[in-house]
């Protein structure tokens, strides 16, 4: 009973930081058609940058702020580079592209920061009891963090000048660009922000289990997966379809283990793709 | 694309067929060692290219999987050699066949509901869970360590036994991946190949006209599965063990890279694919270790930027008269 309750803890807790890779994953995706594989290795390459400035300050926020910035521009960088020229032409070549680039990016990360483990220290210390398990109080806390940034981003395009410009883009680029949109502009900033979300979760990930140069094929794979069974392109479907993915796995990891878990993901999104290639968590469409 | 297109002659192919068949078959020969193997490999990863090809390039499907069935080939080699004794050459493609088409019935039957990204997602997606399988099955598969066995001997049953060198394997590799070039030519100018390559032109005319596109590719992703499965029989009897890294993602990423260095739809692209990227790799890992991947990363991307068509996609036309 007391597993169950702890598993369903780290399931909600894994979910969050799930939802956050893939909301970043799905925005580029329902905006500009891409399917990024490199979104893995830049949450990869945004933790060890988040390491380092912990490393030098020990300052756990300046390290999530500083972390998306540098990979923000970053993103944007390779977007001008590697993806502008391909508009226009076979989604699967930015698919091709994309691997290429997390192929440099994950020996970058190999040759600047070695193969070992590296830790971020919890930002909040201490542990809460349940039952009579311990739990430490910061996992909490990044869960409801990467709800907020999660929050913020709907908000900003709800709401926002340029998420409206962002949304109206998704909608009809071409009539978005009539309107005066720069909409290469757009590409650049959603690519951006996609990127910037991805370094902030690997940044809030970082705690957890420690940050290693592999982890960024690991994370794509399950962005992916929770971004097909939420329904590609949606973000609130995502989002749950990260915390429902995440407890299954959570809930499989009792019986057996861990690696095997994964397991699971693969058959929810097997199963997905076969009876509900639309996603899990959209309305059904007419 | 006018109905009557003229058929260019095949005379200046098969010339230039027969003069890279009587390369390959001396180059064991004159080659160092080192290189000898390195020229059998490259003819492996070929071959494994090629089968990739009948989806990417024919069929208009990206499979990144296709480690899975290299692997099940390893592996299937592996079981032979490993529980029959003596061990058997024939048996050991038997088994590595049928492990690659099993694995290969239950992708196809799955992922070809899918298309494109999709399609893409799924095979990788199966492609992990068999590499996690063999990876936590410790007891059947060695886990992480893999599996080692003896090379068997080249036998006709009855008449003749010799041991393999590495020259008269690499001449047996040549001869299995010319056997297979040669069949896959002619299935992609069949008329089922025909089909194939209207699927990537256009699915829903073609389904229009009546033919029932998921059932083509369900045996094109079969198809391009045992092919894949007998160069994983190749590799684990050159290198006399079966490992999980080879069920890994990087080897399909590896397959996928080679199609679009040496030219997607070519069939002979892929191998010349393969080939380039083992000799940058080689040239670049003596002074770069394991860092190679970083500037090949980057011609790679550059590749598809500038050069989608691979190095060989100019003879596209050619090489398919």
């Amino acid at each position: 009973m007391d597993q169950i309750l702890v598993q369903t803890l780290h399931g909600l807790v894994n979910g969050m930081v799930l939802a956050m890779v893939a909301s970043g994953l799905t925005l580029i995706f329902g905006i500009m058609d891409i399917v990024n594989f490199a979104h893995g290795d830049l949450m990869m390459l945004g933790a060890f940058v988040g390491a380092s400035v912990v490393g030098v300050t020990g300052n756990y926020w300046l390290a999530l702020v500083v972390a998306a910035i540098v990979i923000a521009v970053l993103g944007a960088l390779l977007q001008i580079t590697t993806l502008r020229p391909l508009i226009g032409r076979d989604p699967l070549t930015t698919i091709l592209a994309t691997f290429g680039v997390s192929l440099v990016i994950q020996k970058y990360a190999l040759w600047q920061w070695g193969p070992s483990v590296r830790r971020i220290n919890e930002p909040v210390p201490g542990e809460f009891t349940l039952f009579h398990l311990q739990y430490p109080w910061y996992r909490v806390a990044t869960a409801v963090l990467a709800g907020l940034i999660i929050g913020g981003l709907w908000l900003f395009l709800k709401y926002g000048k340029y998420g409206i410009w962002i949304r109206a883009t998704t909608q009809d680029r071409v009539m978005a660009q009539a309107m005066g949109i720069p909409v290469p502009l757009v590409y650049t900033g959603v690519f951006a922000i996609g990127s910037a979300m991805a370094a902030a979760s690997g940044v809030l990930f970082g705690p957890f289990a420690g940050v290693t140069q592999t982890m960024g094929f690991d994370f794509t794979l399950r962005a992916f997966i929770v971004v097909v069974v939420g329904g590609m392109g949606n973000l609130g479907g995502s989002i749950l379809a990260s915390i429902f993915v995440s407890l299954l796995e959570s809930y499989a990891s009792i019986v057996v283990s861990p690696a095997q878990a994964v397991i699971v993901s693969f058959v929810v999104l097997v199963l997905t793709m076969l009876f509900r290639p639309t996603g899990l968590f959209v309305p059904t469409p007419k | 694309m006018p109905a009557a297109r003229p058929r260019p002659p095949a005379v200046g192919y098969w010339i230039g067929f027969g003069v890279v068949v009587v390369l390959l078959v001396i180059a064991p020969l004159v080659l160092p060692p080192f290189w000898q193997r390195f020229a059998t490999e490259i003819l492996v990863w070929g071959l494994l290219a090629m089968s990739s090809d009948i989806l990417i390039g024919y069929t208009g499907m990206v499979s990144f999987g296709h480690s899975a069935f290299f692997g099940l080939g390893m592996y299937g080699a592996a079981a032979a050699l490993l529980t029959v004794k003596p061990p058997s050459l024939g048996l050991a493609l038997f088994y590595g066949l049928v492990a690659a088409g099993a694995a290969a019935v239950f992708v196809a039957y799955f992922a070809t509901r899918l298309r494109d990204i999709y399609f893409a997602i799924s095979t990788l997606v199966f492609s992990q869970i068999f590499y996690v399988i063999i990876f936590t099955w410790t007891e059947v598969t060695g886990g992480e360590n893999g599996l080692t066995f003896s090379q068997p001997r080249l036998t006709i049953p009855g008449i003749w036994s010799v041991r393999f060198t590495p020259v008269t394997f690499h001449w047996f590799v040549l001869a299995v991946v010319l056997l297979s070039y040669l069949l896959v030519r002619r299935i992609t100018q069949s008329p089922f190949g025909m089909v194939l390559q209207s699927i990537r032109e256009n699915e829903p005319r073609t389904r229009a006209i009546g033919y029932h596109v998921e059932r083509y590719k369900i045996v094109a992703v079969m198809l391009s599965g045992l092919f894949a499965g007998l160069s994983g029989v190749l590799y684990a009897l050159q290198n006399k063990f079966a490992a999980p890294d080879f069920v890994f993602f990087v080897v399909s990423g590896e397959v996928v890279i080679f199609n679009v260095m040496g030219g997607m739809g070519t069939l002979v692209g892929p191998f010349a694919g393969a080939a380039f990227f083992l000799l940058l790799r080689e040239g670049l890992s003596r002074f770069l270790t394991e860092y190679y991947l970083i500037p090949l990363g980057i011609i790679f991307v550059i590749m598809i930027i500038f050069l989608p068509q691979g190095l060989l996609g100019f003879l596209r036309r050619r090489l398919n008269a």
